[in-house]
């Protein structure tokens, strides 16, 4: 039986409305998609059944998790965060630019730590050999930058807005335009992969995987807000993105010394 | 919505995790990324195993990131895993000299992966381990795992972690030494022989 974006709509109403139950219920805020989210038919076969073992990073401060490994100069190029100006010619696409800070939930910008970006050409499609869509490749862009963050924990990307593009889990599935994120923090329990979204896409209802996010708020922080100081005058348009990492770090021992 | 306010602490939220999706191989993975142990070392210790899910198939479109201590037990913290090339715009790869600690390695077709590093030294009470994390198309939070090697029973014996794992499921998280001298670890997402898989708090 062939899937149907009303079967998948249906199927993430239902999500949400069970979502919204524990809520109401009592049971926490989710701020992290659930690993079992269905509506992704990816997810079903790949999520663990049994849950996880909590380990309290408190009870040991030693644990190699609560460092984080160390990237530095020699692994960006000045140009790694210039996605338009990687190849001989200029990319087609609206330019953009992409700034923000990486912060913990504490609130305290991230330093020297290490941002990758992936991306789709402005017609929608990845430089990826698998990638099947039928939308022309841009011999002037890769779609790939990275960055270390800087002394007040901020980050920058000059690239194109990239294209909504097709997938084929369902009849007419399409993924609303994005930047996939990759990030280091001060420690390897805060690492984490996304993927930052456009203010006001229409295509967020009917996209699963945006809206394994369940918690409203939480899937809004995955939005990036236009931000005029940051648009480059007769050059590019300007998004503002603060990410916060989850997850323990030894806060303890820079208060100690 | 996305500039936050660091001077009101409620607004500090986590930025959710999404899937790495299918088409992060020309993006993340790099030359030499699963080549952690220093070119030529003596004591370098070959790992390799298969991510599989819960139907037990193979994962082509999976990686997994390696970090741990050198073998005194000491955090790395020299950079240089993924050298950039200034002059080329590509990759220079690791020295081989310099131990950073960190490796990432994709499956290949055969949903296979495989990664030489240095056996790590013990820290804290811990036995000696290497921690993993895993990541998939499919997968919306990556998992974090770990491999501890055979061979010190007394120390794995008495590992915290090790200790609270049911006894059942407790080699999910010990490579099994080959006649090959490598070390098999494999990552089972789901069902049968699942992996331990941890959350830290």
């Amino acid at each position: 039986m062939t899937l149907t974006q009303h079967d998948i709509d249906r199927e993430i109403a239902a999500e949400h409305a069970a979502y919204e139950k524990r809520l109401a219920d009592g049971a926490p805020v989710e701020h992290q998609p659930r690993r079992d989210y269905a509506p992704y038919r990816s997810s079903v076969l790949r999520h663990p059944k049994q849950p996880p073992i909590s380990i309290d990073v408190s009870k040991d401060p030693e644990l190699v998790e609560l460092h984080s490994p160390a990237f530095g100069e020699r692994d960006i190029t000045e140009i790694d965060n210039d996605l338009t100006r990687q190849h001989n010619g200029e990319p087609i696409g609206e330019r953009i630019t992409v700034e923000g800070r990486l912060l913990d939930r504490d609130g305290r910008p991230l330093r020297g730590q290490l941002v990758e970006i992936w991306q789709a050409n402005s017609a929608g499609r990845y430089a990826h050999q698998r990638e099947q869509h039928d939308a022309p490749l841009d011999p002037n862009f890769t779609g790939v930058g990275r960055t270390l963050t800087d002394d007040s924990g901020c980050y920058r990307f000059t690239t194109v807005q990239p294209g909504p593009y097709p997938w084929r889990q369902h009849v007419n599935a399409w993924r609303p335009a994005h930047i996939h994120f990759s990030i280091f923090g001060s420690a390897f329990t805060q690492r984490l992969v996304t993927q930052m979204y456009f203010p006001s896409d229409p295509l967020f209802p009917y996209d699963p995987i945006i809206q394994s996010v369940t918690d409203d708020a939480a899937r809004q922080r995955l939005v990036a807000t236009y931000d005029h100081s940051l648009s480059v005058p007769e050059f590019s348009m300007g998004y503002h993105w603060d990410i916060v990492l989850d997850g323990p770090q030894a806060t303890w021992i820079e208060e100690g010394r | 919505m996305t500039k936050i306010d660091t001077s009101r602490p409620e607004t500090v939220l986590p930025t959710p995790s999404h899937t790495v999706g299918p088409f992060y191989g020309h993006a993340l993975p790099f030359p030499g990324g699963g080549d952690i142990a220093p070119v030529g070392h003596p004591d370098t210790l070959t790992l390799q195993g298969y991510i599989t899910d819960g139907a037990g198939t193979p994962l082509p479109d999976a990686f997994l990131e390696l970090w741990s201590a050198d073998p005194e037990g000491n955090v790395p913290q020299v950079d240089g895993s993924i050298r950039r090339d200034p002059a080329s715009g590509g990759y220079l790869g690791r020295n081989g000299v310099e131990f950073t600690g960190w490796g990432r390695i994709q499956t290949d077709a055969n949903g296979h992966w495989s990664a030489r590093t240095l056996r790590p030294g013990a820290r804290g009470q811990s036995a000696p381990y290497i921690s993993v994390c895993v990541f998939a198309r499919g997968l919306l939070v990556h998992l974090y795992t770990r491999i501890y090697l055979p061979g010190d029973e007394a120390a794995l014996a008495a590992d915290p972690l090790l200790n609270r794992v049911p006894a059942e499921r407790r080699d999910t998280l010990i490579a099994r030494k080959q006649d090959d001298g490598t070390y098999r670890f494999d990552i089972r997402l789901q069902g049968e022989g699942e992996t331990v898989f941890l959350e830290y708090q």
